[in-house]
């Protein structure tokens, strides 16, 4: 019998459909999959194998009642825990939320059931989105289901969406969704070696999406296949009134659209991107991924984007301005924890609650974004990078008037061990540097693997494309799927 | 610009955060590393720049003018509000004692 969880989406989605396998079976397989691996891996914060269960059984029963099937019928899938999930533990992987029951639905996630997918459990991630590694998680780290050769140091699946890289790494899941500030889905789909896509900033609604930086934030699919991945985001965007910077267009269908002949395309390579010091590894596999498109028949041009070097500093004035103000909320009155020391009044009450309910990293963002906020630093810090912001999406801009797509590494190498990078924050920031830019404008980017390292470690190649062209962005990364020929895996050792 | 620690005590009563001596001491060095690293953004010329305010232009909308059009986002859910609360009593947030 096949193993279930080798396939893709769409082999389970198709098998089902056909009656080749019960969606139940499939459900039951990864159900199987998840228990076995959690003690080891720690993707999940919480599983829930009765919901991946009945979900399938419905699917089963509409498919019998020759009912049609939704997008993503019968496929079990992993949803980060920053979705909140009415009745399920939804914590952003934070003790400030520990406990926190949802009496609502996200909007993305109830997309994801209408169409027929079902909830395997929560995915672990970095506190509040915020990291590179799943170091910051309060949950503990998730552990990359990759290992270097014959070593069993414990590697970073990458962050924020970490839970969900080595999850779908592993065959936990097929697909799980991703949220992606500055790089989570596509740093930690470059470290597992599966594909990712963030989408252009509106088309997934951020309703029920525990905030981090609401004018970067945005949802998108993981999965081991662009084509996975483009049918996965087809359920998951769409306009939503409930989200004020909603786009409201028409979600393209871009699975049947999905092309990898590039002949009239131009593939931009950006030359501030080839940094002093880039590993030769990374720099071979992003030339790899030109002659691939060169072979997909694209023409490759040189393109600037002076501002690049920016991107990062930028990034870390705005994303812990946005932070500091939205996790205002936690308070300890409304919801999650609370922390009332003897005698404490109301505004000792909130002090000790934030102090003793978020994470060490937590509290830097919260800070630096307090100080770059308050009086007299405003404008030096705060208003000065939402000008250089304008300038790095202005660089963009010009650039796809010579280009349809760009082409650059995801991360600039492949997944550090845990711990190699966790005593220097700065350090860890510098983990973003590729993935930063297309975050701040806001633009559809997506990795796919390209290939291995020297030491068997996967890389990912970067693909960022026009605002809402998520079509020519798919495009491209289906030519370097099927030139890539990615077949690494980790080999099982949970 | 660098922050002292009577700075970064100061940050973190505004951003209501108890913090220990210990982590003040420790928290200066941290921050000043990366102030020090994001004031690179000074040298960038941003004359006759404006501030971004949407990546994707976007409209901004009226909803409809109806009472609980979205039940999700309307009202009458008291209950389900406070569920989650740590402490709720008579259909309130419980909250330590403010007026003296």
């Amino acid at each position: 019998m096949t193993n279930l969880t080798e396939l893709t989406l769409a082999e389970i989605r198709g098998g089902v459909a056909a009656g080749t396998f019960k969606a139940v079976e499939v459900a039951e397989s990864f159900n199987a999959a998840v228990a076995d691996a959690q003690a080891a891996l720690n993707a999940f914060i919480v599983t829930t194998p009765e919901a991946a269960l009945a979900a399938a059984a419905k699917v089963d029963a509409d498919r019998a009642a020759g009912k049609p099937l939704g997008k993503m019928a019968g496929v079990p899938i992993g949803m980060k825990d920053l979705f909140a999930t009415k009745g399920v533990q939804t914590t952003a992987a934070s003790k400030i939320l520990a406990g926190f029951k949802p009496e609502y639905e996200s909007t993305v996630s109830q997309k994801l059931w209408d169409a027929g997918a079902g909830m395997l459990g929560k995915l672990n991630l970095d506190q509040f989105a915020m990291g590179s590694s799943n170091e910051t998680s309060a949950f503990g780290n998730v552990i990359s289901p990759w290992r270097r050769p014959g070593d069993t140091a414990p590697l970073a699946p990458g962050g924020s969406s970490g839970g969900s890289s080595a999850a779908i790494a592993a065959r936990l899941c097929p697909a799980a969704t991703g949220t992606d500030t500055g790089g989570s889905i596509r740093q930690p789909a470059a470290f597992t070696g599966i594909s990712g896509i963030k989408p252009t900033y509106g088309r997934c609604s951020r309703w029920g999406v525990v905030a981090f930086a609401s004018s970067l934030d945005q949802a998108g699919p993981m999965a081991r296949t662009v084509t996975d991945c483009a049918i996965m985001l087809e359920a998951m965007a769409g306009f939503d009134p409930k989200d004020a910077t909603s786009l409201d267009m028409p979600v393209p269908d871009w699975s049947a659209a999905l092309s990898a002949d590039l002949r009239g395309k131009k593939v931009g390579i950006p030359r501030e991107y080839r940094l002093d010091g880039l590993s030769a590894d990374v720099a071979k596999s992003w030339d790899d991924g030109i002659a691939w498109l060169k072979d997909a028949g694209a023409e490759v041009v040189d393109v600037s984007l002076p501002h690049s070097k920016y991107a990062l500093p930028t990034y870390y004035i705005i994303a812990p301005a946005e932070a500091s103000s939205n996790l205002a909320r936690y308070d300890g009155v409304r919801y999650g924890l609370r922390d009332l020391p003897d005698g404490a009044n109301l505004q000792d009450m909130y002090a000790a609650t934030r102090a003793a309910g978020f994470g060490p990293e937590v509290k830097r963002r919260i800070l630096i974004g307090t100080y770059v906020l308050s009086a007299g630093f405003y404008d030096a810090y705060y208003t000065q990078a939402q000008k250089v912001r304008t300038l790095i999406a202005r660089d963009f801009e010009e650039a796809f008037k010579q280009c349809d797509v760009i082409l650059a590494p995801t991360a600039p190498s492949a997944a550090f061990a845990l711990g190699e990078k966790s005593a220097d924050p700065l350090e860890m920031y510098l983990n973003d540097v590729f993935s930063v830019p297309a975050s701040l404008a806001g633009l559809p980017a997506m990795s796919v693997p390209a290939g291995v390292d020297a030491q068997g470690l996967p890389l990912g190649l970067q693909i960022i494309g026009r605002p809402f062209d998520e079509q020519g962005v798919l495009n491209a990364g289906l030519a370097i799927e099927q030139r890539a020929a990615f077949s690494a895996k980790p080999e099982k050792w949970w | 610009m660098s922050v002292d620690t009577a700075t970064v005590a100061k940050i973190a009563s505004l951003a209501r955060i108890k913090v220990s001596e210990a982590e003040v001491q420790a928290m200066v060095p941290e921050l000043n590393g990366i102030l020090a690293w994001v004031e690179q953004l000074g040298e960038v010329n941003v004359a006759g720049v404006e501030p971004m305010t949407a990546v994707i232009p976007n409209t901004l909308r009226l909803r409809a003018d109806v009472v609980n059009a979205d039940p999700l986002t309307g009202g009458d859910i008291r209950d389900a509000v406070l569920a989650n609360a740590p402490v709720a009593e008579h259909g309130f947030f419980g909250v330590p004692k403010v007026i003296e």
